[in-house]
């Protein structure tokens, strides 16, 4: 039965990428006049000349940091004025000014890393201007930064222009599929309303007060742009997120069908569609490991109930009911898989050995990732998979028709180690201090996990936590804050700076020595460097956290 | 790389703006207007909450949140870390091994009046995610029923119908037994009882 049901979960995005990669191949082509109807005419009157411009990967790359300023600037200005601005029928109060920075980075690097509760802290315009609003361009950002790449590794010096991606992005794909999504959402239970909280006098009598508000448009947007911020705390656990177990079937297959789809695209791009699909299927073979792995040990009981009367389940601490046994596990793997980071079970709960499943999606990244950074991420692992490959038969290595020397491995490297080292470091320095040690919920191994999960989390951009950290304090707000915001830009940054110095190169004509990069066999080299070196710099972190807490916990 | 900073700074800039001022309304308001109109004329009930109403038409809750109940008489739901709270809903956050799980659990226990001959089944000892699951398992109901027939003067097996009744509108298509909805259950009883 949980083979079945992986089967189903994972089935269908697969599917359905392959049509919809083809379909974001046209809406990016810069030649292509599917765009230019008359939104995207009125749009182009709205950005200016800069739209036509055809730009340089720098060019590019500054164009996209302007953006994402003005997306930061806006959205602090939006959070910081809450209280006096419309749409907060509950009379939500101003935010304190670290949650404001640390909310303001979460949303703008697409991680949505919440040290708020959607329903407690924010109103009804904050919610949908300010992080819905970034939940689109964030997404689209990425998708964007991708198209950008594959073009310069399609050997143009011309990446296209960022602001027409982005549009598009947002315009074609991202909105059309949100609308999809959240009708289908509304349809199957979930709130969607302007009108305030409402007091409820229970059966017995006590006051139970219920917030609600415009929660479908919301959770489209946060699974299918790999955002996972949710408009109420306990995310798509929340019953007016995800009601049934058809909500929760369409919210999970959403979370990775774009990251899917962009391989394909990137793989139209660039012309070599073999070589997306050996990717592809490296990545494929990750998640469902991924999932089975966490499916098999959260079979396994509360290892806490041991000895009482209480009947043996699966364990059930932290899930709900609705969504039937084995979902929490799929989900669980497929969101830290991408970098989605909704939850549809409280991950603190999980078992000690489960825990190892999400946290080791987010050190590797490369599952399919965040939509367009996913790939983005994989081709650092594809150029340093090259390299070593290059180095055993002794030439030059190439990928995708240019030479890879010295620099590009340089920026490479830098690009390897700029995730392990925000996450190890900021976890030795909060487990040693009171920052951390002072907020964790769980004693001991199970504490640490807390505090390397909530580093792994922002690092990896992907948004979801051990919620028994008490993190809404300054230094967490601050540091996770600064974390987000290079594990975002600089492994965007130094791909595009590598891929735009390949392309200024001269092409090496492909000849019978040349590494092929479209075979059973360079899967193998992609998913061998990707787990060495996904192990080699994680492993003693690994070790230290959830091992040491099963053996402390479950070995009597 | 500066002079071309510098050099595009105006246009960048204006750029930025114009196009993130067009898509906040596009995507903060335009999207979300279009769901709120499909969902106002479509699914009014649901949009609003799933709120369930007595006979005079006042809120009693809603059929997708749990709420408290405490009395023999009512069915329980699962235990809840924030006690039901639907404007502040959260998990336990808890290992599923450590201490605190098993206290609660030996409180529930007790609670329940469970021992070995008669085992509480695992939902009704563990906190769920939200706080706010509506739905205990149909073992779990079925656990609770002689407490509730005999604290409202009613025979088992009317509880007994009641409950499977409820169950069969909530299955999951791989499950035989579906799932109960406490509220619901508990509404039922009390018309019934009335009439």
């Amino acid at each position: 039965m949980p083979i079945l049901m992986l089967l189903l979960f994972i089935s269908l995005p697969v599917l359905l990428s392959w049509p919809l990669g083809l379909f974001m191949t046209k809406v990016m082509d810069p030649s292509s006049k599917s765009g230019d109807g008359r939104v995207s005419i009125l749009l182009r009157k709205t950005g200016g000349r800069m739209l036509d411009r055809e730009q340089e990967w720098k060019g590019y790359l500054i164009s996209m940091l302007f953006f994402n300023a003005i997306m930061f600037g806006a959205v602090v200005l939006m959070l910081a004025l809450q209280h006096v601005l419309p749409l907060n029928p509950d009379g939500k109060g101003p935010l304190e000014a670290s949650l404001i920075f640390n909310t303001a980075a979460s949303f703008v690097t697409n991680t949505n890393l919440q040290h708020y509760s959607g329903e407690v802290s924010m109103s009804y315009f904050s919610q949908l201007f300010a992080l819905t609003w970034l939940q689109f361009v964030s997404a689209a950002t990425g998708i964007a930064c991708l198209a950008a790449l594959a073009r310069a590794l399609a050997g143009n010096t011309l990446v296209g222009n960022f602001y027409r991606d982005m549009l598009r992005s947002t315009l074609f794909i991202l909105l059309p599929l949100s609308i999809v999504v959240a009708l289908l959402l509304v349809v199957g239970g979930v709130p969607m309303t302007f009108e305030g909280a409402t007091a409820a006098q229970t059966l017995e009598g006590a006051m139970q007060t219920i917030a609600r508000g415009p929660v479908a448009a919301m959770v489209a947007i946060k699974q299918l742009g790999t955002n996972g911020g949710g408009f109420f705390g306990p995310n798509s656990t929340h019953p007016f997120e995800n009601p049934s177990f058809l909500t929760n079937y369409i919210e999970c297959i959403s979370i990775p069908l774009i990251a899917m789809a962009t391989v394909w695209m990137f793989g139209r791009i660039t012309g070599r569609m073999r070589h997306a699909a050996v990717i592809f299927s490296v990545m494929l073979l990750l998640l469902i490991l991924k999932s089975g792995i966490a499916l098999n040990l959260e079979s396994a009981p509360s290892m806490a109930f041991r000895g009482l009367p209480i009947e043996t389940m699966s364990n059930l601490e932290g899930k709900e009911l609705r969504f039937g046994p084995g979902t929490a596990a799929i989900w669980a793997a497929v969101t830290t898989a991408t970098s989605n980071g909704s939850v549809n079970c409280m991950h603190d709960s999980l078992n000690p050995l489960t825990g190892l499943v999400p946290l080791a999606g987010m050190w590797l990244n490369v599952i399919f990732g965040g939509v367009g950074v996913g790939f983005i991420n994989m081709f650092i692992f594809i150029i340093v998979g090259v390299f070593i490959c290059g180095m055993m038969v002794g030439r030059t290595p190439e990928y995708c028709a240019r030479k890879v020397e010295t620099h590009e491995m340089k920026l490479a490297l830098l690009a390897l180690l700029v995730h392990p080292l925000l996450i190890l470091v900021g976890t030795a320095v909060f487990a040693s201090t009171s920052w951390g040690a002072g907020t964790v919920l769980n004693k001991g191994a199970h504490g640490f996990t807390e505090i390397l999960y909530e580093f792994s989390s922002a690092a990896a951009n992907n948004g979801s936590g051990f919620e028994g950290l008490g993190d809404n304090t300054v230094p967490w707000n601050v540091a996770t804050g600064l974390v987000m915001l290079l594990g975002r830009f600089i492994p965007i940054i130094l791909p595009l700076a590598i891929a735009g110095s390949m392309a200024a190169k001269k092409p090496v004509p492909e000849t019978i020595g040349t590494l092929r990069i479209d075979t059973p066999l360079f899967a193998v080299v992609i998913l061998g460097s990707v787990l060495l070196i996904g192990a080699l710099l994680f492993m003693p972190v690994a070790v230290l956290g959830p091992v040491a807490d099963y053996l402390s916990t479950s070995i009597h | 790389m500066k002079k071309t900073i510098m050099k595009d700074t105006a246009p960048n800039l204006a750029a930025s703006l114009r196009i993130a001022l067009a898509t906040i309304v596009l995507c903060g308001g335009l999207y979300p207007l279009i769901i709120l109109s499909f969902a106002h004329f479509a699914t009014p009930e649901t949009a609003s909450g799933s709120l369930l109403r007595d006979r005079a038409g006042n809120v009693v809750g809603s059929r997708l949140l749990a709420q408290a109940f405490t009395r023999p008489g009512y069915f329980w739901p699962r235990p809840s870390a924030v006690k039901y709270n639907a404007a502040g809903a959260g998990g336990s956050n808890l290992s599923p091994a450590g201490p605190e799980v098993r206290e609660r659990a030996e409180q529930t226990v007790a609670d329940f009046g469970a021992d070995s001959r008669r085992p509480l089944p695992a939902d009704l000892a563990t906190a769920s995610g939200s706080g706010l699951d509506p739905f205990i398992t149909l073992k779990a109901a079925l656990f609770q029923a002689p407490r509730v027939a005999r604290a409202r003067g009613i025979a088992l097996s009317d509880v007994d119908a009641a409950i499977r009744r409820h169950a069969d509108t909530q299955k999951i298509f791989w499950s035989r037994e579906g799932l109960v909805n406490v509220l619901a259950l508990n509404m039922e009883l009390d018309t019934v009882q009335k009439k």
